[in-house]
């Protein structure tokens, strides 16, 4: 089975300027991946793959066909391969972003295009880390509803106001693009990150919450919210478009305003 | 358990701490919440005594450098004539101290985000600090001892702003 069965590319209509005919333009390009594999050797080094590729395909689509054609060996994680799962944040031209959500016509391909781990957890081999620290800072904020009143027989309603308030930092899928790209996180890890704010706004903000004053408290720690430099790197990172220092900031604002 | 008793999972009591902490590398384990307010004050105090310090700041550049002959008035008994006035003690006192503790502040924030070993910032931390001790006592001295005719020994010290003795 080859790559473009797996993975057809879809005809879609581009202008004529970039391909012929509506046919889809193909062109070559280096891809630049940073390996490791500690049953090897504990040094990481770079591997070039040229590939041959369309106008309609992503970095996810390279890397697919790294592995399925070239070196079996190449490692990293996606799930959906479509922005929803998060799974395949990785530090594409040293910017973090989603392999499946950047296309390879939008980089420069005259240059190779580097593909690396996000940076400030532990590689565990070739681009996948170990997520575990970026999620429990995730559990520590309590990411449920918590809820003290008494069990409704139907749904618990929000006016539309209410719901507009948080709507933002619903979107996050826990893809750790922010957490890795913040320069305090990369320091000693010890910050609970961009994601784990984000999630603690989402309850904190949703007026049917009852535990916001328990999560402000968490993120009033050494390590949380005062450790933000508003740096912006998170807002840049989301592939969600998520504002996340602006999230950072209304959670510094509440835990203020319920302090004085 | 009362549902008003749910614990984070971060509290060493919850058994989930236990669990989650043996997943995850030792390096990014936190030892314990933090008690008190403090990084919550320092961040405010960052705000308003810089919002303070840029009154301060330009109010003095301005009554030093551009007021009556200006930049050409300065000298000793400029200085000297500033000091006998409370009002510029005080001005300069708030700078003084104000000025300090945000750079400080600054200064330890600095540490924090760039110094990865414990140790590394534990040294960094008492250079700073006993820096900041030393100015800020020395300089509180000199604003409110500062004598513009010192006598030692019975010999009036040369200067000249002094009444003839
Ligand atoms: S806030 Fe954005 S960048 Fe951060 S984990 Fe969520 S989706 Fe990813
Ligand atoms: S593979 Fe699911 S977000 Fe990219």
């Amino acid at each position: 089975m080859t790559a473009e069965l797996a993975e057809p590319a879809s005809k879609i209509e581009l202008p004529a300027h970039i391909g012929g005919g509506g046919e889809i333009p193909s062109f070559d390009v280096t891809l630049r991946v940073r390996r490791y594999n500690p049953e090897v050797s504990e040094d990481a080094t770079w591997d070039d793959f040229k590939v041959t590729m369309y106008g309609t395909d992503r970095v996810l689509d390279a890397l697919h066909k790294i592995k399925w054609e070239m070196d079996g060996s190449v490692s990293f994680r996606r799930s959906c391969a479509h922005g929803v799962c998060g799974s395949d944040a990785m530090r594409i031209n040293g910017r973090n972003r989603l392999a499946c959500k950047t296309l390879l016509k939008d980089l420069d391909t005259s240059k190779p295009i580097t593909v690396e781990p996000i940076k400030g957890l532990p590689v565990e081999k070739d681009l996948i880390v170990d997520m575990e620290p970026f999620f429990q800072s995730f559990r520590e904020v309590m990411p449920f509803l918590i809820n003290r009143g008494h069990e409704p027989t139907k749904e618990r309603l929000q006016s539309a106001e209410d719901r507009e308030r948080f709507d933002d930092t619903t979107k996050c899928i826990l893809c750790a693009a922010c957490t890795s790209s913040c320069p305090v996180f990369w320091t000693d890890g010890q910050y609970f990150g961009p994601a784990a704010i984000v999630n603690a706004h989402r309850f904190i903000f949703d007026s049917r919450d009852d535990a916001g004053d328990m999560r402000l408290e968490i993120l009033n720690d050494k390590e949380g919210v005062w450790r933000c430099r508003t740096t912006f790197n998170c807002t840049e990172a989301c592939p969600r478009g998520i504002q996340v220092t602006q999230a950072i900031a209304e959670v510094k604002q509440a835990i203020l305003s319920r302090k004085i | 358990m009362s549902a008003t008793e749910i614990q984070s999972p971060r509290s060493a009591k919850a058994p989930a701490a236990k669990v989650g902490s043996n997943r995850i590398a030792p390096q990014y384990r936190r030892n314990g919440s933090s008690k008190g307010n403090f990084e919550m004050l320092a961040w405010l105090f960052m705000r308003l005594s810089g919002v303070v310090l840029v009154v301060l700041i330009f109010g003095h550049l301005f009554v030093n450098l551009l007021v009556g002959e200006g930049i050409h008035a300065i000298d000793f008994g400029f200085v000297a004539g500033k000091w006998a006035d409370p009002f510029w003690q005080i001005w300069d006192l708030a700078m003084l101290w104000l000025a300090m503790l945000h750079g400080t502040n600054g200064v330890r924030t600095i540490i924090n985000d760039y110094a990865e070993k414990d140790a590394t910032r534990l040294w960094l931390k008492i250079v700073l600090y006993a820096a900041t001790t030393v100015i800020i006592i020395l300089g509180t001295l000199v604003i409110f001892t500062f004598d513009p005719c010192p006598v030692v020994n019975g010999v009036q010290l040369p200067g000249g702003f002094c009444p003839a003795p």
